[in-house]
């Protein structure tokens, strides 16, 4: 046991109001004339790393950037629809810095950390005034002023929005910037390049291997330090909200080297997203959470109700969310709504064709504001709805199933989110701040914002001013490169001839069932023992059967492979992490602790922690050490929305 | 949800890479659900090419909810098939009836150069932003965002003009290949907001000369790419870029 480590998270001490500033004035800065000397390699373009990219450039740091996609424009940040939350408290409603942080943690279940969660919230308001000036077409008043609206989980109106697309709103304004830093010079744009490993020199992260995913050709490239910013590894669960992109393969890789991977298991399950219709479906797109102001959720009262919703009168439906938890009616955190449809439907009072949905209904929503008010604020979701299930849900409710959305969990960082590899630093959900064991509605955006655009250049320059004079001078003829490119290459020819008979996509398919029903939103000590049995064999019929077609230049399928190799590894570790965190927190609901009542039941006094596994090689169990939590500013309360 | 599934006649247009001339290849689907979005048709189609030990078929797709902008294929002669303000991942098989022939083609664009089957080269669309489609503002110091009043009417339509998702469709619809409809969008969605003043006449005339330089055409006012755009972009944005680049020219002194 004494390999099990207490780790320390550098938070600062003392008052949490002026933490953050006392901390940075104590960070070592790089004079303007030495940044030009140095250079950052940011992985991934989204808000976290295109901002973290375009801002170390404006620095005057070199810095070279890189996507799997054809551009940084399609960064999964695009897909957010709802918004951003910043307590500027504009309707006046009692909204402030410490209610973004009490409503941030309390989200959380307590499971973050109480500094960096305060500095997010106070980053926030910065994070309204820097998008509006960079031309972020927010929703306003008719007086001029920005507009505010509601989310789960909270009874104030500090959520931002730009219609239902605030993310690709938000993520063109930093794209922009960022292409204005390329037109400088100072970002040099990698497209189309998929990291495969982490290259580490004297025990510090310099440099990555690429793949060309348009030649195939494997790259080196070298910097003094590396941002991670790849987003979270929905994916693992093959259906979710997430892009197909969305997957842990560079997370993976860093751990392999041996950063540590921190609650793997703490996953997202959002309630209102498009029910599951047929097994060719490869995603299921989100509804806004923005729709529960407006919507009101209900099943039919009797068992087996066969009938039309609109032909279901008033007093057979059961609003049941309104009915279990009146304070927060409709806009219950995303965790307890997710629970209560799935008991829902696991109880009998499931609709629609296949019996796996409830109703969200708009009805009494466009009688009391009119057709024209649901329309301007939902419209475009309504038309989303209507390509995909042919319904519209002007006429008839819409039908809803939960399903994977978001991963609190990522690489394990430290108040300056520096990950256990000196110099591998990682922000927004690639890393596992700030959400605990469950994220609020709109703080996805403002988590990857706060840390791309005013974290990371913060703390990157710090490090950078720290190790500045003793940074070995590499290039990438370095052995490590070398090795790293060759087992890259060892990878890709194992994959390539195993030439099996299943193809990479029915293998993801099969470990996202296993996901889903064993490490989904209700789990127990059985399930996920099973869950690990059964990933375990899914893994190793991967390295016998996998059957993958085309060459190792352009190929959509090769792209697949490698990623659900990593994807089976990381699902492994996700059972692992929540068989062992033997509580219920958040969105990590094991059925074996509960309370009286069916809720979640906490043990404070022994998971008050963030569980942090080190890899130990390809068939070992994984170390898992323990930051420990404290509560000094918010007490350690049951989380009670009712 | 419907259960009766179709047989389709593909036409692909498959192309080795950017150097190799390409050609149509036929390919018979069975069991294709109205239910599937049409980008999962070719997720099918690709099993069965792997099963056959034959090259899958490549082509750009993330989000497949309509918003990432990556995918975007010719399907029948028009930019993202048939159907309203779709794109090619929102597009649902019941559009298609069941013995139906799809020619399925990539964007045919100038400036975009096909990089295997259906994947073309987009990065023209970054170089015009680059050029100019930006508002200069450094992290770290921007004003109270509420001290800049803007008019709802001013920050609805550039919200409209903002939509835009970069996917393509506008130049590959246009018989000139022109990317007047992207560049005008963004060119609208910063000249309408007071926080786009300053470098107004500048970006206008710096983004047009990077399209002209990257071989995009010219607009013609056909108005295919207003019809085939996926966001509903209006042609009303080129008008608004030709008055842009025309008080540019006129009265700007670099």
């Amino acid at each position: 046991m004494s390999k099990i480590k207490q780790l320390d998270s550098n938070s600062p001490t003392g008052p949490i109001e002026t933490a953050w500033d006392r901390h940075r004035f104590g960070l070592k800065l790089v004079n303007p004339a030495n940044r030009r000397k140095l250079k950052v390699i940011v992985v991934g373009t989204g808000l976290a790393g295109g901002g973290s990219a375009g801002a170390l450039a404006e620095m005057g740091y070199n810095v070279e950037a890189f996507t799997i996609l054809d551009t940084p424009r399609r960064s999964h940040s695009i897909a957010a629809q709802g918004g951003v939350n910043a307590a500027k408290n504009y309707p006046n409603d009692n909204d402030s810095i410490w209610r973004l942080f009490y409503d941030t943690v309390k989200g959380g279940d307590f499971r973050s950390n109480e500094y960096s969660t305060y500095r997010l919230a106070q980053c926030a308001n910065n994070i309204i005034d820097q998008a509006t000036a960079q031309g972020v077409p927010f929703s306003r008043e008719y007086g001029g002023t920005l507009s505010n609206r509601s989310f789960g989980g909270v009874q104030v109106s500090r959520t931002f929005y730009a219609r239902g697309q605030t993310g690709q709103q938000l993520l063109l304004g930093v794209y922009q910037s960022l292409m204005k830093e390329v037109n400088r010079g100072k970002v040099k744009l990698h497209t189309r390049k998929e990291m495969l490993d982490l290259v580490m020199i004297d025990g510090k992260a310099r440099g990555i291997i690429t793949r060309d995913l348009v030649t195939g050709k494997l790259e080196r490239h070298y910097g003094d330090a590396v941002i991670l910013a790849t987003g979270g590894f929905c994916k693992t669960y093959y259906l979710s909200t997430n892009a197909m992109a969305s997957n842990g393969a560079s997370q993976m890789r860093c751990y392999e080297k041996g950063a540590y991977m921190a609650n793997p298991c703490f996953t997202q399950i959002h309630p209102t997203s498009l029910p599951v219709m047929g097994p060719f479906m490869s995603k299921q797109t989100l509804m806004s959470e923005a729709l529960r102001n407006d919507g009101r959720i209900w099943v039919p009262k009797a068992k087996g109700d066969h009938r039309p919703p609109n032909d279901i009168p008033e007093d057979e439906r059961d609003y049941f969310l309104e009915r279990r938890y009146p304070s927060f009616g409709n806009l219950t955190p995303r965790d307890i709504t997710s629970r209560a449809i799935k008991q829902a439907v696991d109880s009998g009072h499931g609709v629609g064709p296949t019996k796996v949905a409830v109703y969200l209904d708009f009805k009494d929503a466009i009688k009391r504001d009119g057709l024209t008010t649901i329309k301007e604020k939902y419209g475009n979701l309504f038309d989303m709805y209507t390509h995909i299930v042919d319904e519209s849900p002007y006429k008839v409710p819409m039908r809803i199933y939960p399903t994977a959305h978001f991963t609190m969990g990522g690489l394990w960082v430290d108040y300056n989110l520096m990950s256990s590899i000196p110099g591998l630093f990682v922000g927004g959900e690639a890393s596992y701040e700030y959400h605990g064991a469950n994220r609020l509605g709109a703080n996805s955006l403002m988590s990857a914002t706060t840390d791309g655009c005013f974290v990371l250049p913060t703390t990157v320059s710090n490090y950078l001013g720290e190790n500045f004079k003793t940074l070995a001078k590499i290039d990438d003829k370095h052995d490590e490169f070398e090795k790293a490119e060759k087992s890259v290459k060892d990878r890709i020819t194992r994959l390539l001839n195993i030439k099996g008979s299943k193809t990479p996509n029915q293998f993801h398919k099969e470990l996202g069932k296993v996901m889903f029903d064993y490490v989904g939103i209700e789990r127990t000590e059985e399930k996920l023992k099973h869950a690990i049995e059964e990933i375990t064999k899914i893994k190793q019929l991967y390295h016998k059967d996998l059957l993958l077609s085309g060459d190792d230049a352009m190929n959509i399928e090769l792209e697949r492979a490698l990623r659900v190799e990593d994807s089976i590894n990381l699902g492994l570790l996700m059972a692992r992490d929540a068989l062992e965190r033997k509580e219920s927190c958040g969105a990590h609901y094991r059925m074996d602790f509960v309370d009286d009542e069916g809720e979640a039941q906490r043990d404070d006094e022994n998971f008050c922690h963030v569980a942090a596994w080190e890899y130990q090689g390809q068939s070992e169990v994984p170390l898992r050490h323990i930051e420990q939590l404290k509560f000094n500013n918010i007490a350690l309360t049951k989380r009670s929305y009712k | 949800m419907s259960s009766n599934t179709m047989t389709l006649y593909l036409q692909v247009w498959r192309q080795k890479n950017s150097n190799e001339a390409g050609a149509f290849s036929n390919y018979e689907v069975a069991n294709v659900s109205p239910d599937m979005s049409f980008l999962e048709m070719l997720d099918m189609l690709n099993e069965d090419l792997a099963r056959q030990g034959l090259d899958p078929i490549q082509y750009d797709h993330d989000c497949r909810e309509g918003i990432c902008g990556a995918c975007g294929v010719v399907i029948n002669g028009e930019p993202h098939g048939p159907g309203k303000q779709t794109t090619t991942c929102e597009l649902h098989m019941r559009n298609f009836k069941n013995g139906d022939a799809i020619v399925i083609e990539p964007w045919r664009v100038k400036a975009f150069a096909v990089l295997k089957d259906l994947a073309v080269d987009r990065s023209a669309y970054d170089k015009i932003i680059q050029a100019g489609g930006f508002i200069k503002v450094n992290y770290g110091n921007a004003p109270e965002a509420n001290s800049l009043p803007v008019g709802k009417d001013v920050a609805d339509l550039a919200m409209d003009m903002a939509a835009c998702i970069g996917c393509g469709a506008c130049a590959a619809a246009c018989k000139n290949a022109s990317a007047m409809l992207f560049a005008a969008a963004k060119i609208s969605h910063l000249a309408l907001l007071p926080q786009g003043q300053v470098e107004r006449k500048k970006r206008a005339a710096n983004m047009i000369k990077a399209m002209d330089e990257l071989g995009f055409g010219n607009c013609t006012n056909q108005g295919l790419c207003e019809d085939a755009c996926p966001k509903g972009i209006n042609i009303n944005a080129i008008a608004r870029l030709n008055r842009e680049y025309l008080d540019s020219i006129l009265t700007c002194n670099f």
